[in-house]
């Protein structure tokens, strides 16, 4: 950044600046909202997504500022990696979180995969009868 | 270990992309360089085997990049919905487990909605029916069945455009059935009502 920037140089420097300032935004988002939603799952939400686009802004922010063509591919990878892991460490923790019964339930206005899981843990139930009851049979 | 033999066809794209991650990672995209990477990408691909990810053998590239820019304004409009919700909501946010039956069979397009819905902020992907491919996604701020109904809507639409972007064939011709069956019903219902 030089002082006596003009026209170009201006123009992306004030946009470097929007895209720092906007990416910084949001991962102070994912700090309130890890601060103050109710549960785990809601958490997760705030702790995993608003950096996805913060993370893109704060990149294209180097990248602009950088000015040389190689670094784009570099950043763009970086980007990817974390597009393809955060879905998986949400859905993991999520999935572990519902499973452990880490939610609140008052606080889900529906739970259809609740059903679900009743019924399969029925089925099994049932399974576990039969077999305790063929098992008793048998000498 | 049984190992199925790949074809080199449908190993390319995998190929390319670790060649890509390698030049990109060296910061050189010198032939020599993309040279090495390549052969590289090649033993690994032969040491480390995995299965290969079966693919429609379609890709739409222009819709792919109108995709591209359509995820990123969600992805932008979803953060701030969610950093309002944190500032004014927060403890008092009402959530929701809704079950999503998707149309496709593939695991890749599974995959990929999962993924997609999961980036976007205020839905995470909870459990995968894969023998039925239903997606139980927790939304944030789903307050009635009407909410429900709309996140249950916007998945299935994501869903739509992956199909049309890399869906097999068949995928597409019952994709547009579908939407077909949609409109007429929903002309039906315009006459009917009209008639009453």
């Amino acid at each position: 950044m030089t002082a006596d920037a003009s026209g170009f140089d201006a123009f992306i420097d004030a946009l470097t600046a929007v895209f720092l300032v906007a990416g910084a935004l949001m991962s102070l988002a994912a700090a309130i909202g890890l601060l103050r939603f109710p549960d785990l799952m809601s958490r997760m939400h705030a702790a995993t997504k608003p950096q996805v686009l913060g993370l893109f802004l704060v990149l294209a922010a180097i990248g602009l500022q950088l000015r040389t063509w190689w670094v784009w591919p570099v950043l763009l990878v970086a980007w990817i990696f974390q597009l393809l892991t955060v879905p998986v460490s949400a859905h993991m923790v999520g999935r572990a979180g519902y499973r452990t019964k880490h939610l609140q339930k008052e606080l889900l206005s529906t739970d259809e995969l609740a059903d679900v899981v009743r019924r399969a843990a029925a089925e099994e139930q049932a399974e576990q009868d039969a077999r305790d009851a063929a098992g008793s049979k048998r000498p | 270990m049984s190992r199925k033999p790949i074809s080199l066809k449908r190993e390319i794209p995998l190929l390319v992309w670790l060649v890509v991650v390698w030049a990109a990672l060296w910061q050189d995209f010198s032939p020599g360089n993309l040279l090495f990477g390549a052969l590289i990408a090649v033993v690994v691909a032969r040491i480390f085997y995995l299965p290969p990810v079966e693919l429609s053998g379609r890709f739409n590239l222009l819709r792919a990049f109108a995709f591209a820019f359509v995820f990123l304004g969600k992805v932008a409009a979803a953060s701030f919905q969610v950093m309002y919700l944190a500032i004014f909501k927060g403890p008092r946010v009402t959530n929701a487990v809704v079950a999503v039956p998707l149309r496709s069979q593939s695991d890749l397009l599974m995959t990929a909605t999962g993924h997609v819905i999961s980036l976007i902020p205020g839905s995470l992907v909870v459990e995968v029916d894969r023998s039925t491919s239903t997606l139980y996604i927790h939304g944030l701020n789903i307050r009635n069945s009407a909410d429900s109904d709309r996140l249950r809507k916007e998945v299935q639409d994501t869903e739509a455009s992956l199909i049309r972007i890399m869906g097999s064939a068949e995928e597409v011709e019952a994709l547009r059935n579908d939407q077909r069956q949609l409109r007429e019903t929903r002309q039906l219902r315009d006459e009917t009502g009209e008639a009453l």
